[in-house]
């Protein structure tokens, strides 16, 4: 930092840090909505661990294996990258580059869809050893990965609509809201993966 | 950015802008405009009536109820009669009463409180509404089918499992209430996005009236709390239905999970009830005393403690199930602590009382009758939080009398005193006074009547949810007072019927501000007008009508940027200091949310009845409802400002 | 704060807090005998919740009359036209009397709270005996550890001493409560729950599920028999020896048909071929306070009335009506009634 940078830092005008303007309506609105959502999560989450210790040792039970992880593992490492490119596209509508959103929407729904096909793999391997009604771990594990993988798909009906919406001029440099709410919600999806992955995967070999 | 000084002064809106708003705002009185319709006042009326109708189908089944308890061993109502009415007695007054029935306030309020002139998402808003209505119809449907759940408004596991209760009765409680939790969910982010962003310049948040502040705490704790409850329920479709095995301890479940999940939700949930009420409490009782409240600040505290620590409590509706003994230490603690900012509200309403003049209305006299009662029932409920004596009276007709003290006493009397205050606001005509004066004066009497005696019976050692009782236990006299008491209930409330329709047939026209009200929905005309207010105004203090210079800022004082006559728009301004943002565009009448609410109907009733492909169907409405509802407007590329 | 006056044995203002409050609550029923009556204790447990409702009881008195009175004198003195409106703002006051003074109230009240519910916890002196109870949609089987034998709705104790009772469900939740002896332990499905009662004074205690449990609910009582020590352990011992065996003709004649009818699918009655465990043990039904757990009482029309349609009398319980021919069921009567 120059002096001349820290003079007009301190400057009355450079200390006002109050944005100019709030956040949007629309943006309040999916935040909300994210925070009701991460609570269920947290909720089912919750319930997961509550089950595993009022239940006791061994976990799983019933002789199921350990969850492998190669799967899993290269699951997280499609999806939780796939945030990048919706930032990009997000970046790209603040400049006006609607080739930008496209591209960076085009490679989330690539990477969202190559996800939901790892995991439709690993129920395929899985199922042959439980299913959900073998026992509550069987019942929790479907259920919390299928509600994820349910959210993923819905997140990608989102962006397919975006798509479509990004075509005609509906989101511009001036109406950059839906992607930013597509964006967010994308985000979102991701980090209640990473706390699936903990808990369904990691936290039964602790 | 106009800022509203530097904009010329003196404009109070002329005959060309008062058109412009109505054409912009009203809607034509047809079927088309009936169905889409997005105006928060009518669909706040609309949540109004339909909870009141409900409230009816639910006292009507404790009526029921209460002739069968007159007396011991009666045969008036079978078990599985008695069972059913009781459960949705219950469901019904917590979820498809209460909480409906103040959204609809807060849907009506909300918007004329902090000088909006509609909801922040008014089609999210009319969604709401008719996903309330489908969820609530769907659920009364079942009582004439002899299928309506049976398992208590709580709906305990095992017994509420496929093999305990076969059967549609618990499906369509969890479809029910998962359909539901849609419309609350909605209605929550609404208010708390319109009571953040649409407040007229110059709120800023130690000028919100109480109401919005507790509508708004409400909302919060509802999208924490209710996502827990649709958990609760989906796991139990997903064990009834698909056998999975969340609550089977054969199979490594645990039932004790059910009860958690629950009343995490549950007990914020009476809190949820009760905070609007009180809300209301706080708008009608300053204007009688003829001053503003005392202790604004300590009661906004009070509303955002309870909220926080009604998160912490749960546990004292589990105190009978053996959890470790440190953890009863924990909540009981929690549960007495949370009596605390209850009483700074009781004690800030007395000091109002005893420093003001006191009119004694009829909206007055139903508060008093709250203050009377909500002490009573809040008593109790401390009582409850000392581990070992709920030990004793849990699952009793104590704790019926403790809640119905607290939701009868803390709930409906105020909705009772909200829908006198507001009446003239919301149909332009006053009631008459001696019906509703009479009208007190038997629920008040009939509610005592009733449950009190129930404090009694229960420390005589009659348990809850019992169909009949053995005579010569002592139980017999206060059973029949309760039950003589339900039915003084039951006229006072019909009463307060006939004074609603009394009003609208006959009532005189209501002036504008008949009660010489302190906020801003004293301002508009009675009933107000479509667009709300031809000026926004702009608020000085937190009692803008009292206030002179807010009063000027909508007359001689109105300025172009607050009247905003072209288009349909009302005002964004920032979230803390509500200062002036921007206008911001509203939506128009839209027939979309009714199909949407119509989608999700089909999703529920498929999957009640097992007819996937049915839900299947409902979902893709539902979808493509949404994605042709969210749809962006069309723009050239020169007007979204873009580059290829 | 006399904490411990209030929740312990002795209370030297007890007898005058209770006249008073029985004047105040009109407590017809509580203050005299007949209803199991939480005021009305008989055991350990239930005395120390007698006392801390008495503390509570006042504290409400109090703080009920302390709010009515500050709104009668508003209602009263503020209304008139002429009064004053006050500028002042009463924050202190709102604040010592809505907060400051209650938070001492109660924090005295759930240290008290705590004592007592640290009492609940064990009998101050081990068990000798312990009980088995089972919860059933809707009744409750009964037996004694180490003794092999079993009855229903009705728990026979030692009175003074305490006793352990184990408590399991075989289906929904219950929830065991007699209120003049202890307070409730819900029976959860998947756990084995412990209580104890010590009775006080021999006596006949009736106690009822208190947790929602289905259909009939209303009709799962039991009854709790508190009796000197000898008596009790005679009655043990009945329960452990084979049934009674058929004295006359029609006892004889009631016990073939009861053998040959369809009950010994369910029913045990021991010392014959009966060893069903769906329902309650028949083995000393004629000495029980009640048929269907409290719902009706044990005579000879009532009992002619369940065997041949319970449905009746308890809609929805798990014995099916029974087709005995209306010539034998005067002696299946006379026979059951003969197993005490
Ligand atoms: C509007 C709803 C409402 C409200 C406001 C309350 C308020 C309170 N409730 Fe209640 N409660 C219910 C609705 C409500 N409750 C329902 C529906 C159930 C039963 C559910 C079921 O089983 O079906 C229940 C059950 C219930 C239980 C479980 C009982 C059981 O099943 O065994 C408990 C236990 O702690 C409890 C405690 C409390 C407490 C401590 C308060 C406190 O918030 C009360 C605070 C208020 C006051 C105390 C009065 C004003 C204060 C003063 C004047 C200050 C001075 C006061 C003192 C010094 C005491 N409640
Ligand atoms: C807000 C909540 C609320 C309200 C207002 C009431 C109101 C009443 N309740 Fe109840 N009640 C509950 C919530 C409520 N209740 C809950 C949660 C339970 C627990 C259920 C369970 O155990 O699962 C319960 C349980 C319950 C029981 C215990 C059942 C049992 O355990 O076996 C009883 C028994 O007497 C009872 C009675 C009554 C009576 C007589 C009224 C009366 O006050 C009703 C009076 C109302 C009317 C008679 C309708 C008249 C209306 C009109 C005429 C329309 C006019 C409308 C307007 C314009 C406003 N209720
Ligand atoms: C299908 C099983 C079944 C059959 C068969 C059956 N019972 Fe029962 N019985 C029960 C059950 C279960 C109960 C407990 C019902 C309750 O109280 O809810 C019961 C209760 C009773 C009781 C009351 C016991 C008490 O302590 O309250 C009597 C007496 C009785 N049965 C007699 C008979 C006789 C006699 C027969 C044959 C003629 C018979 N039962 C056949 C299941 C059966
Ligand atoms: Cu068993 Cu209620
Ligand atoms: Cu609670």
């Amino acid at each position: 930092m120059t002096p001349a940078d820290l003079r007009t830092a301190l400057r009355p005008a450079g200390l006002v840090t109050e944005q100019p303007v709030g956040r949007s309506t629309a943006w309040w609105g999916v935040m909300l909505f994210i925070a009701t959502e991460g609570t269920v999560f947290a909720a089912l989450l919750g319930s997961y661990f509550y089950l595993r210790f009022q239940h006791g040792v061994p976990w799983p039970p019933d002789g199921i294996a350990q969850p492998d992880l190669r799967l899993p593992l290269v699951m997280t490492a499609v999806l939780v990258p796939s945030s990048l490119p919706v930032a990009w596209a997000e970046a790209g509508i603040r400049r006006g580059r609607r080739w930008q959103v496209r591209a960076g929407l085009l490679a989330t729904l690539v990477m969202g869809g190559t996800f939901l096909g790892l995991q439709g793999m690993e129920y395929h391997e899985n199922l042959r050893e439980y299913t959900v009604t073998t026992n509550v771990y069987g019942s929790l594990f479907y259920v919390i990965t299928t509600f994820h993988g349910a959210h993923v798909t819905v997140g990608l009906f989102m962006v397919c609509w975006l798509l479509a919406a990004a075509g005609r001029g509906g989101v511009s440099a001036r109406r950059p809201e839906p992607v930013r709410v597509v964006a967010y919600y994308w985000h979102f999806v991701d980090a209640v993966w990473v706390a699936i992955l903990f808990t369904v995967y990691l936290s039964p070999r602790l | 950015m106009p800022s509203s000084t530097a904009a010329a002064r003196g404009t109070r809106p002329g005959p060309e802008a008062m058109a412009s708003l109505t054409r912009h705002w009203a809607e034509a009185p047809s079927l088309r405009t009936w169905f889409g319709t997005v105006d928060h006042k009518r669909i706040g009326r609309r949540y109004l009536v339909t909870a009141a109708v409900f409230f009816g189908f639910a006292g009507a089944s404790a009526v029921a109820m209460r002739t069968q308890l007159a007396g011991p061993e009666a045969g008036i109502l079978s078990p599985r009669e008695y069972n059913q009415l009781f459960t949705m007695h219950g469901t019904a007054m917590i979820f498809l009463f209460s909480t409906p029935m103040l959204f609809g306030f807060g849907n009506f309020l909300v918007p004329l409180m902090i000088g909006a002139r509609d909801m922040a998402f008014p089609r999210l808003n009319a969604f709401g509404y008719w996903v309330f209505l489908f969820a609530g119809l769907f659920m009364w449907a079942s009582v004439p089918a002899g299928a309506a759940p049976n398992g208590g408004w709580f709906a305990y596991v095992p017994l509420t499992d496929e093999r305990n209760t076969p059967g549609l009765h618990l499906d369509v409680y969890t479809l029910g209430l998962l359909f539901l939790g849609i419309s609350t969910t909605s209605g929550a982010v609404n208010f708390i996005v319109t009571a953040l962003k649409l407040r007229a310049p110059g709120m800023s948040l130690n000028r919100v009236p109480v109401f919005v502040w507790a509508i708004v705490a409400t909302s919060f704790m509802v999208l924490v709390a209710l996502p827990v409850l649709n958990l609760d329920n989906a796991l139990l479709f997903l064990d009834r239905r698909f056998d999975t095995r969340f609550f089977e301890p054969e199979r490594g479940g645990n039932v004790l999970l059910w009860q958690h999940l629950f009343w995490i939700f549950g007990h914020p949930d009476v809190y949820i009830i009760v905070m609007p009420a009180l809300g209301i409490v706080s708008a009608v009782l300053p204007v009688f005393c003829r001053r503003g409240i005392v202790g604004y600040p300590l009661i906004v505290f009070s509303i955002v403690a309870i909220a926080i620590i009604s998160f912490g409590v749960w546990v004292h509706h589990m105190f009978a199930t053996g959890l470790p003994q440190l953890s009863y230490g924990f909540f009981s603690a929690a549960s007495t602590v949370i009596t605390i900012p209850s009483g700074l509200q009781i004690f800030a309403w007395l000091a109002t009382m005893l420093v003001g003049r006191i009119v004694v209305s009829v909206p007055f006299l139903f508060v008093v009758g709250f203050l009377v009662t909500f002490v009573v029932g809040g008593v109790t409920g401390v009582m409850f939080a000392l581990t070992a004596f709920d030990q004793q009276t849990t699952d009793t007709y104590f704790v019926v009398a403790h809640f119905h003290y607290v939701l009868f006493g803390g709930a409906v009397f105020p909705i009772l005193a909200g829908v006198y205050y507001w009446l003239p606001k919301m149909t332009g005509r006053m009631f008459s006074v001696r019906l509703g004066r009479w009208a007190f004066w038997l629920v008040f009497v009939g509610m005592n009547l009733t449950f009190f005696p129930m404090h009694v019976s229960g420390l005589l050692g009659m348990p809850r949810r019992v169909y009949t009782y053995p005579g010569g236990l002592g139980w017999d006299p206060w059973n029949l007072l309760a039950t003589i008491g339900a039915y003084v209930v039951a006229a006072g409330l019909l009463l307060v019927a006939v004074g609603v329709v009394h009003a609208l047939r006959r009532g005189a026209p209501a002036p504008d501000d008949p009660w010489g009200g302190d906020s801003l929905e004293w301002t508009t005309s009675s009933p107000p007008k479509p667009y709300n207010f031809p000026v926004i105004p702009r608020v000085h203090s937190l009692h803008p009508n009292w206030d002179p210079r807010t009063v000027e800022s909508t007359g001689p004082g109105a300025t172009e940027d607050r009247i905003l006559a072209e288009g349909r728009t009302t005002l964004c301004t920032s979230e803390l200091d509500g200062r002036y943002e921007r206008p911001v565009e509203m939506p128009e009448e839209t027939r979309k949310p009714l199909l949407a609410a119509v989608g999700l109907l089909m999703v529920f009733l498929g999957l009640l009845l097992a007819w996937y492909w049915v839900a299947a169907a409902g979902a893709a409405l539902v979808i493509g409802t949404l994605a042709a509802w969210l749809w962006p407007p069309r723009r050239t590329p020169q007007e979204a400002g873009v580059a290829g | 704060m006399a904490g411990g006056e209030w929740a312990g044995h002795r209370r030297p203002l007890a007898p005058v807090a209770r006249i008073v409050g029985c004047g105040l609550l009109v407590l017809l029923g509580g203050c005299s005998g007949g209803a199991p009556s939480t005021l009305d204790p008989a055991g350990t447990g239930a005395r120390r919740v007698e006392g801390l409702w008495w503390l509570l009881f006042w504290i409400s008195v109090v703080v009920f009359a302390e709010v009515m009175a500050l709104l009668a004198w508003a209602l009263v003195f503020r209304r008139r036209p002429d009064r004053r409106i006050s500028r002042v703002e009463p924050t202190r006051f709102v604040v010592v009397a809505g907060a400051g003074v209650p938070f001492v109230i109660l924090l005295a009240a759930y240290g008290v709270g705590l004592r007592d519910l640290a009492a609940l916890r064990q009998p101050e002196s081990p068990p000798a005996v312990t009980v088995d109870v089972t919860g059933h949609k809707w009744w409750w089987e009964v037996r004694y550890a180490g003794v092999d034998g079993a009855t229903a709705n009705e728990i026979r104790i030692p009175v003074g001493e305490p006793v352990r009772v184990r408590l399991r469900t075989v289906d929904v939740l219950h929830s065991f409560w007699v209120p003049q002896l202890m307070p409730k332990t819900d029976l959860i499905a998947g756990k084995v729950r412990e209580t104890w009662l010590r009775a006080e004074r021999p006596g006949e205690y009736r106690g009822q599920c208190a947790e929602y449990c289905g259909l009939q609910h209303a009709h799962m009582a039991l009854q709790v028999v508190a009796q000197p020590r000898a008596e009790f352990d005679a009655w043990l011992a009945r329960l452990a020896a084979p049934a009674a065996t058929p004295d006359s003709d029609a006892e004889r004649r009631g016990q073939q048909a009861f053998l040959q009818g369809t009950c010994v699918a369910c029913h045990t009655v021991r010392g014959t071929a009966a060893t069903g465990t769906v329902g309650p043990d028949l083995s000393t039904l004629g000495a029980r306070w009640s048929l269907g757990a409290g719902a009706v009482p044990n005579d000879g029309g009532h009992l002619g009335g369940w065997i041949v349609n319970s449905q009746t009398v308890k809609p929805g319980n798990a014995m099916p009506p029974q087709p005995v021919d209306a010539a034998a069921l005067p002696d299946l009567i006379a026979y059951l009634e003969s197993l005490r």
